[in-house]
């Protein structure tokens, strides 16, 4: 049953958010997402403890049954993605720093988002997981046009087209493959296809990475996360970033490296430079940027390009720093945003022209800043160094020199628009002379949610051993299961 | 009778990607629509579409012999109501952007992201 909980939970607390008079929805949900967070440290000890947790739907034998299965890694992806949504429901409590409108429709699209998550990390069928792809787009489609303005539709349609372009392709991969194998199981999937010739099977497993992609917000592809990222409040921004690419990627690792292994050499190889593509337009595009959120979303792009690159590596020990660039770079882009949104608070608005004298007016934010930064950026001892070290190390020791002094060449891209937002909106003496910071009345949960992020990033840069020792882990039995 | 259905299915996928290519709004949505439509085509016919056999095993046998595999019938419900409602939204949504911005022209939907004014430095947007 643990396995179902990632599911289960938020989908129970999104109904009941509708169901409760309004007063009492935000400690039902409250409530309901400390519940998730408890689920998935249980799962996350008892994936550790006893291996692998499968459940199969109805008790069917397997290749006809829908089976959930938690590994590793999806038992640490799902544990991300409670936390991310404790994170984000605290910070709305205060209603301030740039939260959310109360809508009665919040609190159940936020649930159900992390449900689509959750589950998506834990099913081990190809349509199922399709189903989880759709239940996360139709919650985070909500999310977007809930302001309800031109600016906020603008974004959805941008957001909705073109990721319903990969959906309809991960549709028809599902479709192609079930005539070619007729098995959706992932494990009977796997040996099903490892008998296809090349010739159909290439195409196939193409097409189904293509989706991902889509899905990933890679090179070419990612234009819908730039187009509407920014239109969001902070707090849901915080949570989509920390989790809606991270699906695709997901999807991405699961196939390639376990279901579909071994896979054709041919897919890593482009998947390597469209990660090398991704790495540098998506600095390119924070360079050019002044707003905080712009910058902070092409960001996420160029980091998501060392994630795929790590994929694209091929290897165990590849597979883990992709596993631990992931649960880095959600902590700390989600981190980093709710940090914008302070800065928001404190001079009114996300574009650098507009602000500055931070470092004078709130110290303490600065501090915050300049650690979550130096993490990105890859400063040693940061998160970011130990995740960036494990993909470049390990380009070089399989011979991948072009790949290796990109990663090294983009961290350099990384540290001028971190500078920039450190000059512009902490050194710089604000452009309004009258300003002053506002008081900070309401910011208590804010500050908290914060503050118990940044601990955690500093602990997992400090003591990365047992974490490292957790994805090598992970990304081991990941090929033990095909 | 597969290559009547493949034949279909061609052409609405062509037809939906052709009309989802438009700069018109709602051409767009309801191109979006075909393609989904005509993928769903394709999950229905992933399973066999040459008899009208009831889908069950005989006795003694292991495997279905003539009827069609009734999965991708299940599958394709599903995924089904999954692109009605996007079609939904995606429409109700086209009509609060035509009445907001009054322009069905993609092209002139620039809200969320306004064109660069100077040569190096993208639009100063109002406060959020």
């Amino acid at each position: 049953m643990l396995v179902l909980t990632p599911l289960l939970v938020p989908l129970a607390t999104a109904l009941l958010c509708l169901l409760v008079p309004p007063g009492w929805q935000q400690r039902v949900s409250l409530a309901g997402a400390l519940l998730l967070l408890l689920c998935a440290l249980a799962l996350a000890s008892q994936v550790v403890g006893n291996g692998p947790l499968t459940v199969v739907a109805g008790g069917w034998p397997l290749p006809f049954g829908i089976e959930f299965a938690a590994d590793r890694l999806s038992a640490a992806l799902v544990l991300i993605a409670a936390l991310m949504l404790n994170v984000v429901l605290l910070w709305q409590v205060g209603g301030s720093a740039d939260a959310a409108p109360a809508a009665a429709t919040l609190q159940p699209l936020l649930h159900g988002l992390v449900a689509g998550a959750g589950a998506a990390f834990v099913t081990a069928d190809l349509f199922n997981l399709y189903v989880w792809f759709e239940l996360t787009l139709i919650c985070a489609l909500g999310l977007l046009a809930l302001g309800g303005g031109l600016r906020q539709l603008d974004a959805t349609l941008k957001y909705f087209v073109l990721n319903v372009v990969g959906t309809l392709l991960l549709l028809a991969a599902v479709a192609l493959l079930y005539a070619a194998t007729g098995q959706l199981n992932f494990r009977a999937l796997g040996a099903a296809t490892a008998q296809l010739p090349a010739s159909i099977a290439l195409p196939l497993l193409t097409l189904l990475s293509l989706a991902f992609l889509i899905k990933a917000a890679a090179f070419p592809f990612f234009a819908w996360l730039p187009a509407s990222y920014h239109s969001l409040p902070a707090p849901v921004l915080a949570l989509f970033s920390a989790l809606l690419a991270k699906i695709g990627i997901y999807a991405l690792i699961r196939c390639l490296s376990d279901v579909f292994h071994p896979a054709p050499d041919l897919l890593f190889n482009v998947l390597g430079w469209i990660a090398v593509l991704s790495m540098i337009s998506g600095a390119l595009g924070a360079a050019y940027h002044w707003d905080l959120r712009r910058i902070l979303a092409f960001h996420s792009i160029s980091q998501i390009g060392y994630i795929l690159l790590a994929i694209a590596l091929a290897s165990p020990a590849g597979d883990a720093a992709a596993i631990l660039f992931m649960l880095h770079h959600s902590l700390v882009k989600a981190a980093l945003i709710l940090t914008a949104a302070l800065i928001f608070h404190a001079c009114g608005h996300y574009d650098l022209r507009r602000i500055g004298g931070l470092y004078a007016g709130r110290p303490w934010l600065s501090l915050v800043f300049l650690l979550l930064a130096l993490s990105l950026v890859g400063i040693p001892p940061s998160s970011g160094f130990w995740s960036k070290f494990l993909v470049v190390r390990q380009s070089l020791v399989q011979g991948e020199y072009l790949w290796a002094a990109a990663a090294l060449g983009v961290g350099a891209v990384t540290l001028y628009s971190m500078l920039k937002i450190w000059l512009e909106a902490f050194w710089k003496p604000h452009p309004d002379e009258s300003w002053q910071a506002p008081a900070r009345h309401r910011l208590l949960p804010a500050h908290a949610a914060l503050g118990g992020l940044v601990v955690l990033i500093l602990s997992f840069g400090l003591l990365p051993e047992s974490l490292i020792a957790y994805v090598m882990a992970a990304a081991d039995s990941l090929r033990g299961r095909s | 009778m597969i290559w009547a259905v493949a034949l279909a299915l061609a052409t609405v996928i062509a037809a939906g990607t052709y009309l989802a290519l438009s700069r018109d709004l709602l051409r767009c949505l309801i191109g979006l629509a075909l393609v989904g439509n005509g993928i769903n085509l394709l999950v229905f016919s992933s399973g066999r579409l040459l008899s009208q056999m009831p889908p069950f095993v005989a006795a003694g046998a292991q495997q279905l012999a003539v009827a069609a595999n009734p999965v991708p019938q299940a599958l394709v419900l599903t995924a089904i109501v999954i692109s009605f409602i996007f079609l939904c939204f995606s429409l109700v949504l086209a009509v609060r952007l035509l009445q907001l911005a009054g322009s069905a022209d993609t092209a002139q939907l620039r809200a969320a992201e306004p064109a660069a004014v100077d040569a190096v430095k993208p639009a100063l947007e109002e406060a959020a």
